[in-house]
């Protein structure tokens, strides 16, 4: 009985929690004319598609620049962390311990004012406003990261694994890539998944370094939709909600993962 | 073959010995060997080691060092808009800080972040820990529950900022209306100057529970349980429970949130910047904001001065994470 009454309890509190992710879904149903209805309407009756209808018309681009820049950061960031974390894990190399400590510090480091140093950097070479120089940027997220991730969970593969491989006559970059990133898919998987949200969600990085692009992030089709038609907010609503996707789509496929990268290292731009 | 194989087997009790931080003893043992003959061997296994770290390290130098380099280069600098594309500004030493110092903004903007990340940090963490032990016991539907209260953490902050801003709208955001039922008169949350930063709080708090519930929620689960059935024999209650057992316990768990809080929320920016730029009249600028304002927010940007102020808020963000790093470490040895 207890158990149910909690049951009960853990309903209204997550509805509670979940209430503006609610109303964001609903804002994005109601029509224009409801939208500043007094008092609100608390469900969407009298629906409309439109807001969606908009975001197909004019919000594809910025996704697909968005999935771009989120998949580059992915590539960028497992081929650059995975190495680094089998190294720091099994190789033992003089002055490691110093790597990780800056890799930790790293991450300590406030968005804005990396984007402002990337900002004069990139205004000199000529790649403000371009995907490139914005994957790159926004792999600063999550290198240092994936590094500590891979690290953790390459310590635990045991090394009699390593040693069946050098017997074979495997050198260590055959062992890297035959034996130890194949038993590290777990990791391969959280590092990527962690690495695409950010960079899918990185609003910083894209206003100052690409705020003036061919190619935006959806993060800026949201910000300018606010800052230009501020009435459609069924059009902004539907936006965010689309925009949300990748992080719902990451909850229900992988969980698990989430809950273990979060207690194998910090989390969270 | 067989020494490489004993050669491995001495790298693997070594890595044992020193830990997944790589710290710590081992150093020592690795001077002995080197004076023995295989002293070239281990040459070649650091080789290889830093072939893997390689990329990780040049990609550092680039693209960490080298911005950050640039960043203090920009507040030692009298910069303009001109000199900031063709280079050759005029170093001015001090001259940016002292004037950020001096500005009427900074000690609003001091202040504001102080209460901005305190306010957060207190009510997202008693929350998240009383959610985690909440959720620590088992029921029905709870893991499903406890899954969807990541869902303000994982989501984008453009969107969690876009949605309060509609929901604090004063003429037609929910709140209000909520607020009208109540008999409480509208609110100008995001356009009043005295709102405006208790506005971006409340959002803040909203996307830091999922944070503080995860981590304080797998410190809970390592508490044994015994602990907790020799309690109950001695008939100790819940709330005593909470305060003389768990709380205590998870002392090394909350310190660790705490501090990982306190980075984090010290260098919010998106969340204000999209909410209210600061205003109005900076009533809820913060030094991360008032960064981006001064170097990207008016038509004339002033680099030199947001760069200055930048680097104030990357002192003092290290000072905590050094602190971070420091009990981690010792509670690693403890362990």
């Amino acid at each position: 009985m207890r158990r149910f009454l909690r049951t009960g309890a853990g309903l209204i509190l997550t509805a509670i929690m979940l209430f503006p992710v609610y109303w964001m879904v609903n804002v994005s149903l109601t029509r224009d004319t409801d939208m500043r209805a007094d008092p609100p309407h608390l469900f969407p009756v009298n629906g409309t598609l439109e807001g969606y209808r908009a975001v197909l018309d004019q919000q594809l681009p910025y996704l697909s620049t968005s999935l771009v820049v989120g998949l580059g950061t992915v590539l960028l960031t497992v081929a650059l962390s995975a190495p680094a974390g089998f190294a720091l894990a099994k190789l033992r190399p003089r002055g490691g311990g110093a790597l990780s400590f800056i890799l930790l510090m790293a991450q300590m480091i406030p968005g804005i004012i990396m984007a402002m140093g990337f900002y004069a950097i990139y205004l000199n070479a000529g790649v403000l406003n371009t995907v490139p120089g914005l994957i790159l940027a926004d792999s600063t997220i999550a290198v240092p990261f994936g590094v500590l991730i891979f690290t953790a969970f390459m310590s635990g593969i045991p090394d009699e694994l390593l040693q069946a491989a050098v017997v074979d006559g495997a050198n260590r970059w055959r062992t890297f890539v035959s034996v130890v990133l194949p038993v590290s898919r777990n990791a391969i998987v959280t590092v990527s998944l962690f690495a695409f949200l950010w960079a899918w969600s990185d609003f910083v990085f894209a206003t100052t370094l690409d705020g003036g692009g061919d190619h935006r992030p959806i993060t800026l089709g949201i910000y300018q939709y606010i800052g230009n038609n501020n009435q459609q907010w069924n059009a902004i609503m539907a936006t965010a909600v689309v925009a949300s996707i990748p992080a719902t789509a990451l909850l229900v496929i992988a969980q698990r993962y989430v809950a273990a990268g979060v207690t194998s290292g910090a989390v969270k731009d | 073959m067989t020494t490489v194989r004993r050669e491995s087997r001495e790298t693997a009790a070594d890595a044992v010995s020193r830990g997944p931080s790589g710290r710590g003893p081992g150093r020592g043992g690795n001077r002995h060997r080197a004076e023995k003959p295989g002293a070239s061997r281990r040459h070649r296994g650091q080789w290889s080691a830093w072939a893997f770290l390689a990329p990780v390290t040049v990609y550092l130098i680039a693209f960490y060092a080298w911005p950050l380099y640039r960043n203090i280069e920009l507040s030692l600098r009298e910069y303009t808009v001109r000199s900031f594309v063709q280079g050759g500004a005029p170093f001015a030493g001090l001259d940016n800080y002292r004037e950020v110092i001096g500005h009427d903004t900074f000690w609003p903007a001091f202040g504001h972040t102080l209460l901005f990340t305190g306010v957060s940090i207190v009510f997202q963490f008693t929350i998240g820990m009383a959610l985690a032990v909440f959720f620590v016991h088992h029921f029905p539907l709870s893991a499903t529950l406890r899954a969807l209260f990541l869902v303000p953490w994982l989501l984008p902050l453009i969107v969690s900022a876009s949605t309060w801003s509609w929901m604090l709208n004063s003429e037609s955001g929910i709140v209000n209306a909520a607020l009208g039922l109540a008999g409480v008169d509208p609110v100008n949350w995001l356009t009043s100057p005295d709102y405006a930063l208790w506005s971006v709080i409340i959002a803040n708090i909203w996307i830091g529970i999922p944070f503080n519930l995860v981590v304080l929620y797998s410190g809970l689960q390592a508490i044994p349980a015994q602990i907790y059935e020799a309690a109950a024999l001695d008939g100790v209650n819940g709330w005593q429970r909470f305060w003389r057992i768990t709380f205590p316990l998870l002392r090394p768990v909350s310190a660790i949130t705490l501090l990982l809080g306190l980075v984090y929320t010290l260098k919010v920016f998106d969340l204000i910047w999209i909410m209210t730029k600061g205003g109005p009249a900076d009533a809820s600028i913060t030094l991360a904001t008032w960064s981006y304002k001064l170097g990207f927010g008016n038509l004339l940007p002033e680099f030199g001065p947001g760069a200055a102020v930048g680097n104030l808020l990357i002192v003092i963000a290290l000072i905590f994470g050094l602190i971070y790093i420091r009990i981690q470490r010792r509670q690693a040895a403890g362990s």
